[in-house]
C-alpha cells in the first residue's frame, strides 16, 4: 500500500514530523519499506506565464521569452525548449533559485542576448524522466507562487507493507484511523454526502448467491462526459501511490477505493441488458476481461452478469465488452460487498490479482457500501458531470457477516503477554480501535467494528492490547525454567563432531542445491525417475537429488575453471528417493519418500597441498578410504567391490558398517571426468550421515604384563584374491593368544610367480597369564598356514 | 725427582696435543701403559731399601695420578667437543614451513548454526530435525494457514510433479507440529507436562532468486512452550541471543508488531549496530510470536493450560552480517576461494 503523507495528513494530522511518523506507523505494524520525498529539493522555482514567446535573434533553436514571474516587470528569458507558447504557465527558475543538484540560476547571457532566469521542464525539476519540453501547468495555477505549493511537492510518499490480517488499513481512512488510535489526534473522515436521485434511471439487482455477495449497490448516472480531464489534485495523488492514471471515470473509481478501501466498478450501461445477477457461473461460459485475457470461470467464481451473458467476474477484474470508453455517457456504478472466502484464492487460478480482489479477499467494510457510491457518485457529478438516479442496494442481511462478542480474560492477557495491565487499561485501548466493550468484571466482551475481519478469538484480543499497549513496553525477561540437565550422550556424536573431523583433515564443507537437473540423476545415480518439481526455478534445478556426488563434481569442475587446482570438499544433507508408500515408514516421515541425511566428500588433486617437505603425489582411492576409516574408528569397516554408474567400475566398494551397507567410496568414472574436463579422476565417498553419529562408549581390558612375541608370515595367494578375504581367514584361525594382525607389505612382481601376489603380516601374539613358549607360538603359526591354504589357497612365500 | 715432574708436564701436553679419542688413547699407552715410565718405576720400586720404597713409591703414586687426572680431563674436554661439533652438524631450519595438510574448514552458515545450537542448548534447548519434503498439512494446515488462506501467497511454494499433498517445505515451522506431536504423545502421563525446548535448524525453500534471495536457504526454529511461557520471555530470549550471538551490547534490538497465521501476537524482530558501516540501520533478522491457540491443539496440547513462543532466525542472514558477506549467493556456490576465508 503506497499513498502521500499530505493525502494522509488530510485525515489525520498528528504533531510529528515525516520520519517520526513513518517510524510511529512501522512500529504499530504497518511497516513502513519506503519513504522518499515526491520531489528533490529546490528552491527560487515559482508560477509564472509565458507573455511573448520570440524568436531569438542569433539561434534557430533558442527562443526569446517575455515572462511574467509575478515579480512586477516582466522577465526576459532565453528558453530552448521547443513547446514554449505565449500564454502558457510553466515553472520559472528566477535569479537565485537553486535547482536540484545544486544548480544555481544566475543572470547569463545565451548567443548575446541576456536572460533572467530558466523556464523548467519536469526533469529539470527531478520530477519525472519526461523531457519534452516545459511542463505545462493549469490555466488556473496563480503566477508567482512557488511551484512547489502549487503542485504539493512538499510531500512523502510512504510505502507501508501490510500483512493479511490488516484489510482494514488497505485505505487512507483506514490508516487515518489507526494513526489516530496510536497518537489521539482526531480522525478526520473523507466528506461524505447523500447525492439525492435527479431522475428514476434503475437497474435491477438480483443476489443468485447471497453467501458469496451479500450486498450490492448500484446506481445509473447518465449524461455522463467521459472526456473531461481528471482534476490535477486527483491524477497526483494516484500517482503517488502507484496507480496511473487512465480516465476520469476509473481514477474517480481507484481514488474511491484508495479513500475508503472499497472497490468499485464501472459499466457502461448502454451495454447492459436487464437486471444484474451475482451469481456462479453456466457450464462452459466464457468472459473476456479489460486485460484482454479470456478465461472459462470455474464453478465456484462468483460472477456479475446480465440477463445475457458474463459481464464482470466479481471482485477481480471486469469484463472488456461492458468497460467504460471514453465515448460512455451513461454509467452503471457497482459497489458491492463479497466475502473473502468468494474471493480468496480465485484470482491466483486465472494467474491474476487486482486491487479490488486484495482488498476483497482480506475484507472489505461490509458496511462501506452505500458510504462509498454517494462519495464516488459526487465525484463523477464534480468531474464528469451526468445526472444520478436512485441507489439500487440490495442486501441479504443474513448473510453478512457476524460481529460477534468476543470474551477476553484478563488473566489470560497477563499470562500470555507477562505484563500488568488492569481491566480499565485495557478497555481503555481495545475502545481507542473503534472496538466496543461491556466490561463484565471477570471479563471483558468486545464487539469488532465493520472493518476488522481479525477479531474473532480472545488471542485476537490480546494482539491487539500488546500492540496498542506497545511491544516496546512490554518487559524482556530472563528465561525461567526447570534446570534439568540435558542428555550428553557419549556413544553419539554430533553431526558438528563429523563436520570438524572432516575439516581437520583438509575438506572445506560445502552446501548446494537440493535440487539438481534431472539429466544428473540420471547419468550419475541411474535414476530415471527422479523426484521432479512442478515448478522448477530452472530447467537445470528440476530434481530432488537421490545422492550428494553430483553436487560435489560439479564444485570440484566450478573451482578447477577458478584455478583450484586441489579440491577437498564435504556436504553434510538431505538425499530424496521414492518409496512404496507405508514402507518402513515411521510418524515422522512423510508416505513415499525417503529423505536420509547423507555425508559425501570428494578429494582430487596432489594428496597433500604443494610442499618442499613432500614429493608431490595424486591423491588416489586410499588415501580417501584412510580419511573414511580414520571417521569411524575405532569402529571397522568392510568394504566390497561394486559398480555403480557414477564410479570407475574396478575401482569402487560399497561400505558396510556392521553388516549393513552404508555407502559407496570409489575414483569417479573416467567418463565423467573426461566430460567435466577433470583432469585427474577425483575419488568420492558417500555414506548415511547416521551411521556416522554413533560412535563406541570405551570400556577398560586389562593390559597383559607378559612379553608379546612377532611372527612375520608373507603368503602367496592368487592375485585377484582380496587382501581382506586372506585377512578375514587369518582371523578366523586365530587363537585367543593372537593379539593383532597387521597387513604391512604387498607385493607383485619380479621374484614372484605371475598371477600371484605377495602378502606379509605381522602377527601379535600375546598371553595374560604366562610367557609363550616357542612351540605355542610355531602351532599357533601353522594353524593360520594351514587355514589359509585350504580357505583362500594360500601358501608361504619361501 | 725431576724427571717424575717433567714426565706429568710431558704427559699433560700429549695429552692436550691430541684431538681424538683415539690419539688420546695412544698417548696414554706411552705415559700408563706397560712400557711406561711410571709402570717401570712402580716396578723399580721393588729394588729399593725400604726407607727410600715409601718415599719413592709415594713420590712416583703422586706423579700417576696427577698424569691420570689430567687424563680423564682430556676426555671430557674431547667428548664436550664432539658432542658440540655433532649438535652444529645436526642444525635445522626451524624457519621452514612444517610438513603436512592444511585444515579445511566448515561452511559459514554451519559455523553460525553450531553457535546457534550451541547458545541455545546452554539454555535447555535441543536441537531436531525435519523432513524437507513436507505435507501440506504439516507445512501449513497444522500451522493455522488453510486452503487459500492469503498468507499462502506470502510463500512461494515449490510442489513436487503428480504430488498436490507434499511439497518443499517454505519454512522450520513444520518441525513444531511433529515436536509437539512426540512431546505430548511421550508426556501423556505426565502431571505437568515437562517444558517443550527446542530449535530446529535447516534447509528450506522458496521459488524466489536474486541477490537476497535463493530458493533454497536456512532457517533456525525455536519452540518453547510451558505452563507459564510469556511474551516478555519471548523478548528476553531473542534479545539475549542476539546479544551472544553477535557478542556485543552495543545492539539495539527491536520487537515490531507483524502478522504470522501460527503466532498471535507476532513480531519482527530488527536489529540496529552502533558503529560499523551498517551503524543504525534497523535490519530485519527474526520473525516470532506466541504460538496460536489452534497450532497448539494441531499439536496436541492445551492451549488453555500450556503457552509457548516460537521464533525462526534467518541464519544466512545472520552470517551475512557477522562477517561482512553481501552476497546470499556466495554461499552456495561452492567457490573455495570465498568459502575457505571462514576457517
Amino acid at each position: 500500500m503506497q499513498f502521500s503523507e499530505n493525502w494522509l495528513r488530510t485525515f489525520v494530522n498528528p504533531p510529528l514530523d515525516s520520519g517520526a511518523f513513518g517510524h510511529l506507523m512501522t512500529m504499530a505494524g504497518l511497516e513502513v519499506e519506503e519513504a522518499h520525498p515526491v520531489a528533490p529539493p529546490f528552491s527560487g522555482v515559482v508560477v509564472a506565464r509565458i507573455i511573448e514567446a520570440g524568436k531569438h535573434p542569433n539561434a534557430d533553436k533558442l527562443k526569446l521569452c517575455k515572462v511574467d514571474a509575478g515579480t512586477g516587470e516582466p522577465l526576459q528569458i532565453v528558453c530552448g525548449a521547443p513547446n514554449a507558447a505565449a500564454g502558457m504557465k510553466v515553472p520559472c527558475a528566477k535569479i537565485g533559485a537553486e535547482l536540484p543538484g545544486g544548480f544555481a540560476i544566475k543572470a547569463a547571457r545565451l548567443r548575446g542576448v541576456e536572460s533572467f532566469g530558466m523556464l523548467c521542464s519536469a526533469h529539470e525539476l527531478g520530477l519525472s524522466e519526461d523531457h519534452d519540453g516545459l511542463l505545462a501547468l493549469e490555466e488556473d495555477a496563480p503566477v508567482g507562487m512557488d511551484i512547489r505549493d502549487w503542485l504539493a511537492l512538499n510531500d512523502t510518499c510512504f510505502v507501508i507493507k501490510l500483512t493479511p490480517n490488516r484489510a482494514d488499513c488497505l485505505s487512507l481512512a483506514g490508516v487515518a484511523r489507526e494513526v489516530a488510535a496510536l497518537t489521539g489526534a482526531s480522525f478526520i473522515p473523507a466528506p461524505l454526502s447523500l447525492v439525492p436521485p435527479a431522475n428514476d434511471a434503475r437497474r435491477g439487482i438480483v443476489l443468485d448467491a447471497p453467501k458469496k455477495c451479500p450486498r450490492y449497490c448500484g446506481r445509473v448516472i447518465s449524461g455522463v462526459n467521459a472526456k473531461a480531464p481528471s482534476p490535477a489534485w486527483m491524477k497526483d495523488r494516484l500517482k503517488r501511490s502507484g496507480l496511473r492514471p487512465i480516465h476520469a471515470l476509473v481514477d474517480i473509481t481507484n481514488y474511491v477505493m484508495l479513500e475508503l478501501g472499497q472497490p468499485l466498478h464501472v459499466f457502461d450501461n448502454a451495454c447492459l441488458s436487464g437486471a444484474i445477477h451475482v451469481r456462479l457461473p453456466h457450464p462452459g461460459e466464457e468472459l473476456r476481461l479489460l486485460n484482454e485475457q479470456n478465461v472459462t470461470p470455474t464453478p465456484d467464481t462468483l460472477l456479475i452478469a446480465d440477463e445475457a451473458r458474463a459481464l464482470a467476474l466479481a471482485g477481480i477484474m471486469g469484463g472488456e465488452e461492458t468497460g467504460v470508453t471514453l465515448d460512455t455517457t451513461e454509467v452503471f456504478l457497482e459497489s458491492a460487498f463479497f466475502t473473502p472466502e468468494a474471493i480468496a484464492g480465485r484470482g491466483r487460478a486465472y494467474g491474476l490479482t487486482s486491487d479490488a480482489s486484495h482488498r476483497f479477499e482480506r475484507g472489505v467494510d461490509f458496511q462501506l457500501q452505500r458510504p462509498a457510491i454517494e462519495r464516488a457518485t459526487q465525484l463523477i457529478l464534480d468531474i464528469c458531470g451526468g445526472v444520478p438516479g436512485p441507489v439500487e442496494e440490495t442486501c441479504a442481511d443474513e448473510h453478512l457477516p457476524l460481529r460477534e462478542e468476543v470474551a477476553l480474560r484478563p488473566a489470560r492477557v497477563r499470562q500470555v503477554l507477562g505484563i500488568d495491565l488492569e481491566h480499565e487499561d485495557m478497555r481503555k485501548l481495545l475502545e481507542r480501535v473503534y472496538l466496543t466493550v461491556r466490561d463484565l468484571a471477570v471479563e471483558l466482551r468486545v464487539t469488532p467494528p465493520a472493518f476488522r475481519f481479525d477479531i474473532e478469538t480472545e488471542e485476537d484480543l490480546i494482539e491487539e492490547i500488546a500492540r496498542l499497549h506497545g511491544y516496546d513496553n512490554i518487559p524482556s525477561l530472563a528465561p525461567r525454567g526447570n534446570l534439568a540437565m540435558l542428555a550428553s550422550t557419549e556413544s553419539a556424536r554430533t553431526q558438528w563432531d563429523v563436520c570438524h573431523f572432516l575439516a581437520g583433515r583438509g575438506f572445506q564443507e560445502v552446501v548446494n542445491f537440493s535440487f539438481v537437473d534431472s539429466v544428473w540423476e540420471r547419468d550419475f545415480c541411474a535414476n530415471n525417475a527422479p523426484i521432479r518439481l512442478a515448478n522448477p526455478i530452472a530447467s537445470q534445478m528440476d530434481a530432488m537429488r537421490s545422492s550428494l556426488i553430483p553436487g560435489l563434481v560439479s564444485d570440484l569442475a566450478t573451482n578447477r575453471k577458478r584455478q583450484q587446482n586441489r579440491v577437498r570438499v564435504f556436504e553434510l544433507g538431505r538425499c530424496f528417493t521414492r518409496r512404496e508408500q507405508g514402507a518402513g515408514e515411521t510418524g515422522e516421515e512423510v508416505p513415499g519418500f525417503h529423505q536420509p541425511r547423507r555425508l559425501a566428500a570428494l578429494a582430487a588433486g596432489t594428496a597433500f597441498p604443494e610442499q618442499w617437505g613432500e614429493s608431490a603425489r595424486a591423491t588416489d582411492f586410499f588415501d580417501l578410504k584412510g580419511d573414511l576409516e580414520a571417521l569411524f574408528a575405532p569402529r571397522g569397516l568392510t568394504f566390497a567391490p561394486v559398480s555403480v554408474p557414477a564410479l570407475h567400475p574396478g575401482r569402487a566398494a560399497s561400505v558396510f558398517l556392521d553388516g549393513h551397507n552404508i555407502g559407496v567410496i570409489g575414483e569417479l568414472h573416467p567418463a565423467w571426468t573426461q566430460r567435466f574436463e577433470l583432469g585427474a579422476a577425483p575419488v568420492v565417498f558417500e555414506v548415511d550421515l547416521d551411521a556416522t553419529l554413533s560412535a563406541l562408549c570405551p570400556s577398560n581390558r586389562e593390559i597383559s604384563r607378559m612379553p608379546t612375541v612377532l611372527r612375520d608370515l608373507a603368503l602367496l595367494v592368487p592375485a585377484n584374491v582380496p587382501a581382506e578375504r586372506v585377512l578375514n581367514a587369518l582371523r578366523e584361525a586365530a587363537p585367543a593368544t593372537v593379539r593383532e594382525i597387521l597387513l604391512f607389505d604387498v607385493y607383485q612382481g619380479k621374484g614372484i610367480e605371475s598371477g600371484c601376489k605377495s602378502l606379509a603380516f605381522r602377527i601379535s601374539m600375546q598371553d595374560t597369564q604366562h610367557t609363550l613358549e616357542d612351540a605355542e607360538v610355531d602351532q599357533a603359526i601353522s594353524g593360520l598356514l594351514r587355514h589359509v591354504e585350504r580357505t583362500v589357497g594360500g601358501r608361504l612365500r619361501v | 725427582m725431576d724427571n717424575l715432574d717433567q714426565l706429568v708436564i710431558d704427559a699433560r701436553t700429549a695429552f692436550a696435543e691430541a684431538t681424538t679419542a683415539a690419539e688420546l688413547e695412544q698417548a696414554k699407552a706411552r705415559f700408563l701403559g706397560k712400557n711406561s715410565l711410571v709402570t717401570e718405576q712402580l716396578k723399580a720400586l721393588g729394588g729399593l731399601a725400604p726407607e727410600h720404597k715409601r718415599e719413592r713409591g709415594a713420590e712416583v703414586n703422586r706423579a700417576k695420578a696427577a698424569i691420570e687426572t689430567a687424563l680423564a680431563e682430556r676426555r671430557e674436554a674431547l667428548r664436550e667437543a664432539e658432542l658440540s661439533a655433532q649438535l652444529q652438524a645436526e642444525a635445522l631450519d626451524v624457519t621452514l614451513p612444517g610438513r603436512g595438510a592444511t585444515p579445511g574448514g566448515l561452511h559459514p552458515v554451519s559455523r553460525s548454526l553450531e553457535r546457534i545450537e550451541r547458545l541455545f542448548r546452554s539454555i535447555g534447548f535441543v536441537a531436531v530435525d525435519g523432513p524437507e519434503i513436507e505435507t501440506d498439512w504439516h507445512n501449513f494446515t497444522a500451522l493455522n494457514i488453510p486452503a487459500d488462506h492469503p498468507a499462502r501467497s506470502m510463500h512461494d511454494t515449490f510442489f513436487l510433479e503428480g504430488r498436490g499433498d507434499v511439497l518443499l517445505r517454505t519454512h522450520t515451522s513444520p518441525v513444531q507440529i511433529r515436536a509437539m506431536l512426540a512431546h505430548a504423545e511421550k508426556n501423556r502421563d505426565c502431571d505437568p507436562m515437562p517444558d517443550l525446548r527446542i530449535i530446529a535448524p535447516g534447509r528450506v525453500y522458496r521459488v524466489d532468486s536474486d541477490a537476497t534471495h535463493s530458493p533454497m536457504f536456512h532457517q533456525v526454529e525455536g519452540l518453547w512452550i510451558g505452563e507459564r511461557v510469556s511474551f516478555a520471555d519471548l523478548k528476553g530470549v531473542v534479545a539475549d541471543f542476539l546479544c551472544k550471538f553477535f557478542e556485543t551490547d552495543n545492539l539495539q534490538v527491536r520487537f515490531r508488531p507483524s502478522f504470522f497465521p501460527f503466532t498471535e501476537p507476532s513480531a519482527e524482530v530488527d536489529v540496529a549496530f552502533k558503529g560499523g558501516s551498517l551503524d543504525g540501520r534497523w535490519l530485519e533478522v527474526a520473525g516470532c510470536g506466541m504460538v496460536h491457540p489452534n497450532v497448539l491443539r494441531f499439536g496436541g496440547i492445551d492451549p488453555e493450560r500450556y503457552t509457548g513462543f516460537a521464533f525462526g532466525f534467518g541464519p544466512d542472514r545472520l552470517t551475512m552480517l557477522r562477517y561482512g558477506v553481501n552476497d546470499l549467493r556466495l554461499f552456495f556456490e561452492g567457490d573455495l576461494r570465498f568459502l575457505s576465508q571462514f576457517r
